[in-house]
């Protein structure tokens, strides 16, 4: 197999709060191949939004990279300069967020927000930016770009917005796209939508995108690789497909079987939900051992006293669990 | 159940809202709920589903009696309870609302006891009787009564939600209003708010009316299913008639949009937004994102809602023909 386009190794984030470092990611270990697209999901806190901002240098006090490696086009992103990062995020690793609202500027027509990318990264003048701009809008099917891109953040709607994010992320073809819960302030239907979108470029333009979502469905969807996050830990990583048939990891299995799935009650009647007890640990204060011990109803003696090493399953992927171990 | 008086019956409600305007122009009107007929028994649970702006969320606030509507009626037990001029007091035992974010529906500076108490008090209960109610409500909601001296900082998501629902429930309102009881609360957390919901429902007879974009959730939980789009129901029935036979064309499309952790394909056929409510389509409101519009869907007047099954009604011109195969219209 080729080398891949990224290489997370071993990447641990620390939360410092007064002197002392919590490991708010611990162990982290993943790949994406060109044109691929692997899916982080987890709860909030489990560690996936931190992850993809180390991925962009975007890591700011108090969270900074402890530990690791990020290989990525030749590159450690982990001990890249300022001025290296810079020329890499919008041209070769771009990102798209939750709100974009508060990721576009509010004082800039839309147009030039793209048009921006053009002249930083690829030299062009304001005015053959501007119009690559109105070409961008409507490559994310914006319709009346050329008026559209006169329009200001406000003056648009939520997954309008979300397009134009997408276009400028997507504007000077970047080999990766990092989507950090893009659809979750949009309405199912506009979801949809932005969705295809994201798939339909990404296919035609041969990007890897890294999608990152609370929504197991939606990543078991989009994706055709998963990692599933808890605590600060890949707990697993497999094929979308297997991760919803065969869970491996007690949180996984936990976690599909407490989802009221659309379509379950219409097939088997309406099943009480499995619930998982207890609460999500806060990044202080961690449990020993495995992270999902406490809550974890195949739990075993060790279980809250080591830290379960990856196996490699049999059908494919890895689990951190000592049930597997 | 169909010859008892419903515990909630709304008729006809609009509710609009007046939008510009100035010395020179009357203010044109954002019809937010248009001409809306619902009605909710004893034990149910309504859910109710459509994208943002559709008017649910006005719908619920009229039910609390907390905007006025500009037309029609709401009827508690059959009599006019939960009308906006009624009295305070009388209102907050007719329905309550459950929030969607129990970071910030609960007062950082009241205890779980003040919180349950004050209501209490102002309708008149006195002594020990609080206490025991405050306990015994706190049960109802798996809180241990020993945590009521406790403030909501000292909770997590889950059990701050829990004391939002036992804040609901205090006043054993009739209707239970439940706006988005668990998007904002942890993935695994989900499914312990809505077993709880469930077995309250079932335990204490209760009714609810839930808000919800997850149509899992509503799917898991409803009894029956109304679906608004700009305003107005253009489908409800019972759950099984909306999940397993929809029928109009904004349904189908709603559940088409939910990714299938099974099947990457797309089925999605749907495109564009929710126009703008200040000028509404003609005819048919859903026809310029509609895959089955016709010529005779943009022309008025407005399709009306049609019974097509026992209990399944339907807003659309081409119903019978969007039969499935094998189903009569």
């Amino acid at each position: 197999m080729s080398e891949p386009l990224l290489a997370v190794e071993n990447l641990r984030i620390d939360l410092t709060i007064g002197g002392v470092h919590h490991a708010a990611v611990k162990d982290v270990s993943f790949t994406i191949g060109r044109g691929e697209t692997f899916g982080l999901v987890g709860e909030s806190g489990c560690g996936k939004s931190v992850t993809a901002l180390a991925l962009i240098g975007l890591l700011r006090p108090p969270l900074s990279v402890g530990a690791g490696a990020i290989r990525f086009k030749g590159h450690d992103l982990a001990q890249i300069g300022a001025d290296d990062m810079r020329r890499l995020r919008g041209a070769s690793v771009s990102m798209i967020f939750q709100e974009p609202m508060t990721a576009l500027n509010p004082l800039s027509p839309v147009g030039r927000q793209i048009a921006e990318m053009f002249v930083l990264h690829k030299g062009a003048t304001w005015v053959e930016a501007e119009k690559r701009a109105v070409e961008a809008l409507a490559s994310v099917r914006v319709p009346a770009p050329d008026r559209r891109a006169k329009d200001y953040p406000h003056q648009l709607s939520g997954g309008m917005r979300q397009r134009v994010m997408i276009a400028i992320a997507l504007a000077c073809g970047p080999d990766l796209l990092l989507a950090d819960e893009p659809t979750t302030a949009l309405d199912v239907t506009v979801q949809a939508e932005i969705l295809e979108l994201i798939r339909d470029l990404s296919a035609a333009r041969g990007t890897a995108v890294l999608m990152i979502s609370h929504d197991l469905g939606l990543i078991a969807n989009m994706c055709a690789r998963v990692g599933v996050m808890y605590a600060g830990r890949l707990v697993e990583e497999r094929e979308a497909e297997d991760v919803f048939r065969d869970p491996a990891h007690p949180y996984t299995a936990g976690l599909i079987a407490s989802l009221p799935l659309l379509g379950a009650r219409a097939r088997h009647g309406r099943a009480r939900l499995q619930e998982i007890e207890g609460v999500v640990p806060s990044v202080t204060a961690f449990p020993a051992g495995c992270r999902f011990n406490p809550r974890c109803a195949e739990r075993l003696e060790r279980c809250a006293a080591d830290d379960p090493a990856e196996t490699a399953l049999a059908a494919g992927g890895r689990v951190r669990c000592w049930r597997h171990g | 159940m169909a010859e008892s008086t419903p515990i909630l019956r709304i008729e006809d409600l609009a509710v609009h809202f007046p939008q510009g305007g100035g010395l020179f122009g009357a203010p044109r009107m954002v019809r937010a709920v248009d001409g809306v007929d619902l009605t909710l028994a004893r034990g149910e649970c309504l859910g109710l589903v459509g994208e943002s702006g559709c008017g649910k969320s006005t719908l619920a606030l009229a039910v609390l009696g907390l905007q006025p509507p500009t037309r029609g009626r709401i009827l508690v037990e059959g009599v006019e309870g939960a009308a906006a001029g009624a009295a305070r007091k009388a209102r907050a035992r007719v329905a309550q609302m459950v929030f969607q974010d129990p970071y910030s529906s609960l007062n950082p500076r009241q205890s779980v006891r003040r919180t349950l108490e004050a209501p209490l008090r102002l309708h008149g209960v006195a002594g020990s009787e609080i206490d025991d109610r405050i306990a015994a409500m706190l049960k109802h909601v798996g809180l241990r009564p020993e945590l009521a001296d406790r403030y909501p900082h000292e909770f997590s998501g889950g059990q701050r939600q829990r004391i939002g629902i036992a804040r609901a429930l205090i006043l054993e309102p009739r209707v239970v209003v439940l706006d988005e009881p668990v998007s904002a609360l942890d993935v695994s957390i989900r499914a312990q708010i809505i077993n709880l919901l469930l077995d309250l429902k079932e335990r204490l007879g209760l009714s609810y009316i839930m808000i919800s974009h997850d149509l899992g959730v509503v799917e898991h939980m409803s009894d029956r299913v109304a679906v608004m789009y700009l305003g107005r129901i253009v489908e409800t029935g019972d759950w099984r008639d909306i999940f397993a036979r929809p029928r109009h064309p904004y349904t189908r499309a709603l559940i088409a949009a939910i990714p299938d952790p099974f099947e990457k394909k797309r089925t999605m056929r749907m495109t564009g937004e929710v126009p703008n409510p200040l000028a509404p389509p003609s005819g048919c409101r859903f026809h310029p994102r509609c895959p089955e519009a016709r010529e005779a869907c943009r022309a008025e007047p407005a399709p009306q809602l049609e019974t097509i099954a026992a209990g399944h009604r339907v807003r659309c011109l081409r119903a019978a023909e969007l039969a499935p195969a094998g189903e009569t219209a």
